[in-house]
């Protein structure tokens, strides 16, 4: 679950022991206005302290706070109480007003005796004249997946979309420019009767060909690179090693690597250093041109 | 815009005209103020793009631009920080898809001049080659993003390995990632065939070869490969729908999940 910050909730206690000391002030500190029957019924209330207490006991029990557990059953006895109040009010008055059938409804009570008393009964209404209740508290992890650290995150547009312009458009222009100056190789017209020497599958399947000269066609054409792209695929199920850091992965990258090389030396070798016959030449005494094109 | 437009009319018509005569560049700017306010251009360009009137760059626009567009499908609204540096991604992955849109481009331009039978396909590369507009340019700009798409998937791949991306949430995608390689694999290596030279036929004689080591049904795999026991104008045709069809179609449909699903996983990676 989502943890409420300190700093936060240092604040909110501070700001609730504010309120409550003001509170207090106009209550006590003006003797000219009677203090309300309601505050005087309840008693004072709660301290801040005793507020800030229960508040930080329900945040580590994740329950609702004793403070407002006893708010709510002082309100639920008021409410009993105004119900009858206003009942009788409404009697006397030959009542236009909607009946309250739960006992623990302040808000219809109160309509109830603001209809027929002409004034909203003390006690039923809350502070700045809110006539809601608070039904219960939900702590927002319990129903929502909250992130729990927040992430530091960018706009797409521009942040992202035009690095990706900038970068399609650099292709775009490497490519041009390199295509103007290099042909694709086109020679002559298919001839099943003239076979070149040497014959060069493409460039990428050239590493599987020179497993040929090493293994039987069925493993070097088909079982290592089958049995490598299947273990290739399987990366994700076989690493149960957690961590991303390289610090942490040094096997995975070690053996990637060596994968990574070895192919790349095979395909190296493959390209420019098998000549006639798919012997092993030196590409600088013999040239290129004859033994490899893309 | 308007008085760069208006102070260029004035110095052209070197103060000849009136007054009170609207210079080109103001009936122009009035133009376009009265187009951008048209109904046809709104329902064009939704709140956010940057081509409708009043667009200022403000964090709500910035989110308009991706949400009310159809790039919403492709990227989110924001990302993560790290995301759009550089040195993370070296730009790989887009990369690899805006070279599989080159070759798209360009390969549908190369099918207007190309028949894919044996006594034709040669002699079309060939005048495509010499007496089309920019045929040559096409067919190598075709040719050099093939190679340069299989080299960016590979290191993009490498990437992706290290920096750990494969692992839980990511490593169905990372399955889809593997296909993807192998696609752009066979497309490259079917689009080899095409040409219908020397090189390509030997290639293809090496590589089908191969494959018809297969272990239990090798003989038949090649059968099926070449539409024949051996390469032929059917092999040339088999390959070309391989090649202009059936492998697109489908990488097509890789991509798309493999783009959905960087998404559903949480995004790109890391930060490391």
């Amino acid at each position: 679950m989502a943890e409420v910050p300190e700093h936060l909730l240092k604040r909110a206690a501070e700001r609730r022991a504010a309120l409550e000391a003001k509170k207090r002030e106009e209550a006590g500190g003006e003797p000219a206005e009677p203090a309300e029957p309601a505050e005087a019924a309840a008693g004072a209330g709660p301290s801040a302290d005793e507020i800030a207490a229960s508040q930080a006991e329900a945040d580590k029990t994740g329950k609702i706070p004793a403070h407002l557990l006893a708010r709510s059953a002082a309100a639920r006895a008021k409410a009993e109480a105004g119900e009858g109040g206003a009942a009788g009010a409404e009697a006397g008055g030959g009542g236009t007003a909607t009946t309250t059938t739960a006992p623990a409804a302040p808000a219809g009570a109160a309509a109830a005796a603001r209809v027929a008393g002409g004034q909203p009964a003390a006690g039923l209404v809350g502070p700045a004249g809110h006539t809601q209740r608070l039904l219960t508290v939900v702590k927002a992890g319990s129903i929502q997946d909250v992130k729990a650290t927040p992430t530091d995150k960018v706009n797409v547009w521009p942040h992202l979309l035009v690095v990706e312009f900038v970068a399609s458009l650099a292709m775009t222009a490497f490519l041009l420019v390199f295509s103007t100056f290099v042909n694709a190789p086109l020679l002559g017209q298919a001839n099943v009767n003239l076979t070149p020497n040497p014959s060069k599958a493409p460039w990428y399947f050239l590493g599987l060909q020179e497993l040929l000269t090493m293994f039987h066609p069925m493993v070097a054409g088909v079982m290592i690179p089958g049995m490598g792209l299947v273990g290739l695929g399987l990366a994700g199920y076989v690493d149960k090693n957690p961590s991303h850091k390289p610090e942490d992965r040094k096997f995975a990258i070690a053996l990637f690597t060596f994968f990574m090389m070895f192919w790349a030396i095979l395909v190296i070798i493959g390209s420019f250093f098998r000549g006639e016959g798919q012997n092993f030449i030196l590409p600088w005494r013999q040239g290129v041109h004859e033994i490899f094109d893309l | 815009m308007a008085r760069l437009f208006g102070l260029g009319g004035k110095s052209s018509s070197s103060g000849a005209a009136p007054r009170e005569r609207k210079s080109a560049g103001e009936h122009l700017s009035e133009g376009v103020g009265k187009l951008q306010g048209s109904q046809f251009w709104t329902s064009v360009f939704r709140p956010g793009s940057i081509f409708r009137k009043g667009y200022t760059d403000s964090p709500r626009n910035r989110s308009y631009v991706i949400m009310n567009s159809v790039l919403y499908h492709l990227h989110p609204v924001k990302v993560k920080r790290h995301a759009v540096k550089i040195s993370y991604t070296l730009c790989l992955g887009g990369l690899s898809f805006f070279l599989f849109i080159i070759l798209t481009v360009t390969g549908i331009f190369l099918m207007f001049f190309y028949r894919p039978a044996a006594a034709n396909a040669w002699g079309d590369i060939k005048s495509l080659q010499t007496s089309v507009t920019f045929g040559l340019l096409v067919r190598n700009m075709h040719r050099w993003a093939a190679h340069l798409m299989v080299l960016s998937v590979f290191l993009h791949m490498a990437r992706v390995f290290y920096h750990g991306a494969y692992k839980p949430p990511r490593e169905f995608n990372w399955v889809i990632g593997v296909i993807l390689l192998t696609l752009t694999l066979l497309l490259s290596f079917t689009g080899y065939l095409l040409p219908w030279d020397q090189l390509a036929l030997w290639a293809v004689t090496v590589g089908t070869n191969m494959m018809g080591y297969t272990p239990v049904f090798g003989s038949q795999v090649r059968f099926v490969l070449l539409g024949g026991a051996e390469i032929s104008s059917a092999t040339l045709l088999r390959w070309y729908v391989l090649h202009v069809l059936m492998f697109p179609f489908i990488i097509v449909i890789f991509m798309a999940v493999h783009f959905w699903r960087v998404r559903k996983d949480g995004g790109i990676s890391g930060p490391l």
